[in-house]
């Protein structure tokens, strides 16, 4: 039983930087735009993150700084598609090649200006990212493992993906991003600025991917900068949307899901099924892999992606 | 809602200041003119980035390109570092024409990798030349069968394309993983996860003082070439690319495209992986595509699908590549410098297409939209 507490704890745990990321780009892609730059924001957001962390020891700034620099790079992105209607897979694509190398060289960067092997945040940081403690509620037996002892951001992340359904599904403006995404050309006749629309939701995607990358460095790697720390995890985020069906509450669990895959391997006892980390590895990608899959086999109108996804709107050729 | 769109409607009245007009084809000299003006500017970014940093922006490049050339070796390690760089590249050509977003050259060079090595590491004691065969054809048939399977599901349940071969690369790169970590490991490396290194058998031979992949390279820039532009097959990819509906009016069998269209495109990235094994590496491990497969999408875009042009362009961004690993020595700046350039090259190309086709059009005097 404590095994299990703490194996659905860890879940969690792992699986919000896929939280903040899917969340990111479901909000861009409600906006009619599949931005495969996910990976490349989250590790702009993360060296963002961990460098401001690092110079300024102050959690809240670290997350704003993520949060810009998420947002900055999305705005090249978005300057490239909307404005200059580029073509947007290979856009994203360059995207996510320039923020790895991005991140990645200034790591080293820092590394090698700051004259240290290992880059430390200070304790300041790693302490404000340990679990929080509400007194009575997080010493419940099982429950409050569960429920109350998580850090700040799995909560900030939760209630994100709440406040994000509501704006989508619930608001004037939710709506009319709705309508961007379907059918900018109908949008755009019934008065909505479609190039505000867009712009507006995919710089707020990128934001958000850019705090899942903060989530990374801060809070996965333990306080230390770990070059290529995304590994992967944007673009699971990216597959995630088809897996929520650009739904934000389902976002919550979908990336509970594929968070319990990235821990599986410290979970399963050796002893009883004798499985090569090479594999365990793989099954986050593999079980993504067949997500697609069944996803496409089992089409229903209800969750398909929104229907002007993927090709820039010119008015013109209406 | 109908009175808040009435509302909202007659702010769009007025014409815009700006608006976009299509314009007419520019003539294919202005439009590469264009193209490297863009070069040139994302290397003046470069610049002015490595200015920030505190460089010298002029030493740093001349090192970059210094370092490529300096010497024998330093040029034969370039043509290394363009070889596998090179045929990815044309990999994913055959895909893209047919807007089929295979962004799985990483997973179909391990896997022809992976297939090649199995022949180089276990059969060694053949004879060279058969052996040499059977592991190219082994690196076609690994990286062709990767390549298919997408194809498979995107034909038969129009499953998304891009994340599917996406995934395909990472489950790729553990095969590696666990090939090297269990039933291939090198019993010598006292449980070091690693591979052995192939006999001298199983190396390919030199041409040149570089291994033979470059005429192989070479071979499928042309080969490349003459099926897009002189073969049946070849047209019908372009037709399926610009409009499946054209290519189902005009009878051609679009499923049967794309299978045979992946297949290749699977193989010619399987092809790389073999020579990077047989040729460069001598080994099998997990870094053997280390992210060519990506910078090859790069390079196919800027090239406009285009082969010859693709030779250019795997030629400067192998400098780059090369170049940068130099720099970090002199510079102290990390290697990951070429990866950033790369994508600001390819930023700035793809703005500037859009000035390729469309210019902006003023607001006449007192216009009003019709």
């Amino acid at each position: 039983m404590n095994t299990l507490v703490n194996f659905l704890h860890a879940a969690l745990l792992a699986g919000t930087p896929l939280m903040f990321g899917t969340l990111g780009e479901i909000t861009t892609e409600r906006a009619g735009n599949l931005n495969l730059g996910v990976e490349g924001m989250m590790s702009i957001g993360a060296i963002a993150g961990f460098y401001v962390g690092f110079v300024t020891k102050n959690l809240v700034l670290a997350v704003l700084g993520a949060f810009i620099a998420g947002l900055l790079s999305a705005l090249v992105y978005a300057f490239l598609t909307v404005t200059l209607k580029a073509n947007q897979n290979v856009t994203g694509l360059t995207l996510t090649i320039f923020g790895v190398g991005f991140s990645n060289f200034f790591g080293d960067f820092l590394r090698e200006s700051s004259g240290v092997s290992v880059l430390k945040l200070s304790e300041r940081i790693t302490n404000a990212v340990q679990e929080i403690h509400i007194p009575v509620l997080s010493d419940l037996p099982y429950v409050g493992k569960l429920f109350f002892q998580y850090n700040p951001f799995v909560y900030f992340g939760i209630l994100l993906c709440i406040a994000m359904g509501l704006y989508i599904f619930h608001t004037r403006t939710g709506l009319n991003l709705c309508a961007v995404g379907e059918n900018p050309g109908a949008a755009d006749a019934a008065g909505i600025s479609v190039t505000r629309v867009k712009y507006t939701n995919i710089l707020l995607g990128g934001g958000i991917c850019g705090i899942g990358g903060a989530y990374i460095s801060l809070v996965l790697c333990g306080g230390v900068w770990v070059t290529d720390c995304v590994n992967g995890l944007g673009w699971i985020a990216v597959a995630l949307v088809i897996f929520a069906s650009w739904n934000p509450f389902k976002a919550i669990l979908g990336s509970f899901i594929f968070g319990a895959f990235n821990i599986l391997k410290f979970y399963i006892p050796k002893n009883i099924i004798s499985i090569p980390e090479a594999i365990f590895d793989m099954l986050p990608f593999l079980v993504t892999a067949l997500v697609l899959i069944i996803t496409s086999i089992r089409k229903s109108k209800e969750n398909a992606q929104p229907a002007g996804c993927g090709v820039n709107y010119f008015r013109e050729e209406r | 809602m109908r009175k808040e769109l009435a509302g909202t409607a007659p702010k769009s009245a007025a014409e815009p200041l700006i608006r976009i007009v299509k314009k007419p084809e520019l003539p294919p000299v202005r439009a590469s003119l264009l193209r490297v003006g863009a070069v040139c500017l994302a290397i003046v970014a470069g610049a002015l980035f490595l200015l920030l940093l505190g460089h010298n922006p002029l030493s740093v490049y001349a090192e970059m390109v210094r370092g490529c050339f300096r010497s024998k070796i330093a040029i034969q390690s370039t043509v290394k570092i363009a070889i596998p760089l090179l045929i990815t590249s044309l990999s994913v050509t055959l895909a893209f024409k047919m807007k089929f977003w295979n962004i799985g050259a990483e997973g179909q060079l391990i896997m022809g990798a992976v297939f090649a090595s199995y022949f180089a590491l276990f059969h060694s004691d053949w004879p060279h030349i058969p052996l040499m065969i059977v592991c190219f054809l082994a690196g076609m048939i690994g990286g062709g069968l990767w390549g298919l399977i997408p194809a498979l599901f995107k034909t038969r349940f129009n499953t998304n394309e891009t994340l599917l071969t996406l995934m395909l690369n990472y489950i790729a790169f553990y095969v590696v993983d666990y090939l090297r970590q269990g039933p291939w490991q090198d019993p010598e490396a006292r449980g070091f996860p690693k591979i052995a290194t192939f006999e001298a058998n199983a190396y390919l031979g030199k041409v040149f003082g570089v291994q033979a992949g470059w005429i192989i390279g070479l071979l499928l820039v042309v080969l490349t070439f003459v099926y897009l532009r002189y073969t049946k097959s070849g047209y019908e990819i372009s037709v399926v690319g610009e409009s499946q509906a054209t290519a189902r009016y005009a009878g051609i069998n679009v499923k049967r495209v794309m299978l045979v269209t992946m297949l290749l495109s699977g193989a010619v990235s399987g092809i790389a992986g073999m020579l990077q094994v047989t040729g460069t590496d001598f080994t099998l491990s997990t870094g053997v595509a280390s992210g060519v497969g990506f910078t090859a999408i790069i390079v196919a875009w800027l090239a406009q699908l285009n082969p010859f042009v693709i030779l250019v362009f795997t030629a400067l961004f192998s400098i780059l590549e090369k170049g940068s690993g130099v720099i970090q020595t002199t510079f102290g700046l990390s290697s990951y410098a070429s990866d950033i350039l790369q994508g600001v090259i390819l930023f700035f190309i793809l703005g500037c297409e859009f000035f390729i086709r469309y210019s902006f059009a003023l607001r006449k005097k007192g216009g009003r939209a019709k």
